[in-house]
């Protein structure tokens, strides 16, 4: 296996950092020592820490001429044989669109930290948002996999920025980390525990790079280590040979891409259950909403309500089955979200019990007593 | 092994270029700058973008090969080349694919100075798509998207990407082969960023729509276009009009300062 423990890059203990700053912790912390990114508002802060720290640690940084230019280096270094990571927000997350297809079909690990803000198009740079939910997973054209993950605390932010690491290396696939600008932003405290398990690419001498090896994710060499790897876009063969006509091969590889994730999800899907046993009404948040509909949750089971909350950490690939479940037990479920019904839509997918969305889009943060009010009306 | 040509091909390889390209000519000529250096081509790495010139790396080089998104071999290669600087370099792509959708990113490497030697492979037209103009197409040319000959003005590659602060500008055509060849080994020995630009013809999408024949004809025709910087000088504007200066344009002294 190529699970490692390693000392945490920090001394343990604890920390009053904002999200944005835990983000550039957590991937200093997993590994990650190429960083190249574009500033934007409400991200760059992650860019600037970086700036600062890699000096310290030893990480190449670059601060290059756009996103796609940034997120492009950035799958290079991958190839190099970097942990390499970008972030950024709405706008540039939408020049990276065509990078991120690159890397799924490249099968190259990367992580993209996207601090959703209000948008669409410049929309408020400074005010929160959560539209980016579907762009996440279909943002670029053709049917390939990626793994989005929504964190709630500054705590994850450092947390789960390790842990889109250890995924984007296990899979070989692009990891998003979904934040929001509010948790960007949040200020709170934070814990670095001594040592942290992290995950780095396995490779074999000689191993086809693009093969379906054991579990659909193949080994991967670093350009220079004389495997005269065949990196492409196009369609390729086990060896990376281009293949742009044959259907089989087509086949194979989107079916393959497609399955090493899917059929892996019970290892990379993570949620959190308060009070959902016996709930009649079922809240699913996720990211900082999740923080309003558990003190909402809280709140009304004080006074004896049977209402439960589900908190998605993963977005994609999405909880499924874990939808179907809930779905059979509760009466009904609430999605508030700060985006026109993105994850509703999908749970809806998955269930046919009464599903009520609710959708803010205004650039503040769904405040708990807009939850509770609306729980009540469903009560 | 260092210095031996025929290793430096992929075994097995068929080309996809058209029977006549002349970038299957630049495909020997980039591999005989390389085995003239006597380098170990595994510690090479080239990158290119999209489209036909793209193809000359991949996959025709028996080395490690970055085919990347169109007008993105530069910013591949720059993330490539600062994480693992022992990576000798070169991007191999297109006038379409580095100067029009990747423009931004070659004047921003030249800026830089990164250590990358890129060859512009520049047929003055969009060959892989079907011959539409590009930002190298003359004026007057009849392209796909041209039909009543090319009104723009194109770049001059060389003085845009010098100016820009590249350590190393060179032009030359594979009707030159040696002066090429010295160039290419130039780029490759200079550190910093070097730009090569290859006038490399393509007979199927430029020379047929432009009354050449064949891949003979259109070399020709390039071929007599082309003059040396030093026979230029003293000519006159009119003399010189559609002539292709060919030469270097810097060679790392104009930095020194
Ligand atoms: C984003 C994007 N836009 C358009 C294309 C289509 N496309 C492929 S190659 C090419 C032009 C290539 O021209 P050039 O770089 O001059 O290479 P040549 O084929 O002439 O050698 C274009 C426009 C693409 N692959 N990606
Ligand atoms: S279209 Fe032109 S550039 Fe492309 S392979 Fe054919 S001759 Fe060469
Ligand atoms: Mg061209």
């Amino acid at each position: 296996m190529a699970w490692k423990e390693v000392r945490s890059a920090l001394p343990a203990g604890n920390y009053y950092y904002s999200g944005n700053e835990a983000a550039a912790e957590g991937a200093i912390a997993a590994g990650c020592r190429y960083y190249a990114g574009y500033p934007i508002t409400p991200s760059s802060e992650i860019m600037e820490w970086i700036a600062v720290r890699f000096r310290e640690v030893g990480g190449v940084f670059i601060q290059m001429e756009d996103e796609i230019a940034s997120l492009s280096s950035v799958i290079g270094a991958s190839w190099a044989g970097a942990k390499a990571m970008t972030a950024t927000s709405g706008p540039g997350f939408s020049l990276m669109q065509e990078g991120i297809g690159y890397a799924a079909m490249t099968e190259t690990p990367i992580v993209i930290v996207d601090i959703q803000r209000a948008g669409p198009a410049t929309g408020q740079a400074t005010r929160v948002g959560g539209g980016d939910i579907m762009q996440a997973k279909w943002g670029s054209q053709g049917d390939y996999p990626v793994i989005a993950i929504s964190p709630w605390s500054v705590q994850e932010m450092y947390d789960q920025t390790i842990n889109a690491f250890n995924l984007a290396e296990r899979y070989r696939v692009p990891v998003i980390l979904l934040a929001e600008q509010a948790v960007g932003h949040l200020r709170e405290r934070m814990n670095v525990v001594e040592k942290i398990a992290i995950f780095n690419r396995r490779k074999e001498k000689g191993a086809a790079p693009f093969g379906a090896g054991d579990d659909g994710v193949p080994p991967m060499p670093a350009f220079g280590e004389g495997e005269k790897l065949l990196v492409t876009g196009s369609s390729h063969d086990d060896y990376g040979l281009r293949k742009v006509a044959d259907p089989l091969v087509q086949a194979r590889l989107t079916a393959r891409l497609h399955n090493k994730i899917v059929n892996n999800r019970e290892e990379i899907i993570q949620h959190e259950d308060y009070y959902a046993e016996d709930a009649d009404v079922i809240v699913i948040a996720y990211g900082f909403t999740a923080r309003s509909s558990l003190f909402a949750v809280e709140a009304m089971r004080r006074e004896g309500k049977r209402v439960g909350m589900i908190r998605l950490k993963t977005i994609w690939p999405f909880a499924d089955s874990l939808i179907r479940d809930v779905g059979s037990r509760a009466k009904k479920i609430f999605v508030p979200e700060m985006n026109r019904g993105q994850v509703a839509g999908e749970v809806m997918k998955y269930t046919c019990c009464d599903i009520i969305p609710y959708n803010q889009t205004d650039g503040e943060v769904i405040h708990p007593n807009t939850i509770m009010g609306e729980l009540r009306r469903l009560l | 092994m260092a210095g031996d040509m025929e290793e430096y091909l992929r075994p097995g390889v068929r080309t996809p270029f058209c029977p006549g390209c002349a970038d299957r000519i630049l495909v020997r000529l980039i591999l005989r700058a390389i085995a003239e250096l006597k380098i170990d081509i595994d510690r090479m790495l080239f990158v290119s973008g999209i489209g036909c010139a793209a193809w000359i790396p991949s996959p025709h080089f028996n080395a490690d090969t970055l085919h990347t998104l169109h007008g993105r071999a530069i910013a591949f290669a720059t993330g490539a080349k600062l994480f693992n600087p022992e990576l000798i370099t070169m991007v191999v792509s297109g006038d379409g694919d580095l100067a029009a959708i990747g423009g931004n990113h070659l004047i921003h490497a030249a800026r830089r100075n990164t250590d990358l030697t890129v060859i512009c492979v520049n047929n003055m037209v969009y060959g892989m798509t079907g011959g539409q103009v590009s930002p190298a197409t003359p004026m007057g040319i009849f392209t796909s998207t041209t039909v009543e000959g090319n009104r723009e003005r194109p770049f001059d590659l060389c003085k845009l990407v010098a100016a820009a602060g590249a350590e190393y500008v060179a032009r030359y055509s594979v009707s030159q082969p040696d002066t090429l060849v010295s160039s290419i080994k130039r780029g490759l020995e200079t550190p910093g960023f070097s730009f090569i630009e290859v006038i490399s013809p393509c007979h199927i999408q430029f020379g047929r729509r432009n009354r050449l024949d064949t891949a003979a004809e259109t070399l020709r025709f390039f071929a007599g276009k082309c003059l040396m910087k030093d026979e230029a000088e003293g000519l006159s504007p009119e003399e010189l009009r559609d002539k292709i200066i060919t030469g270097e344009f810097s060679n790392g002294r104009n930095q020194a300062d």
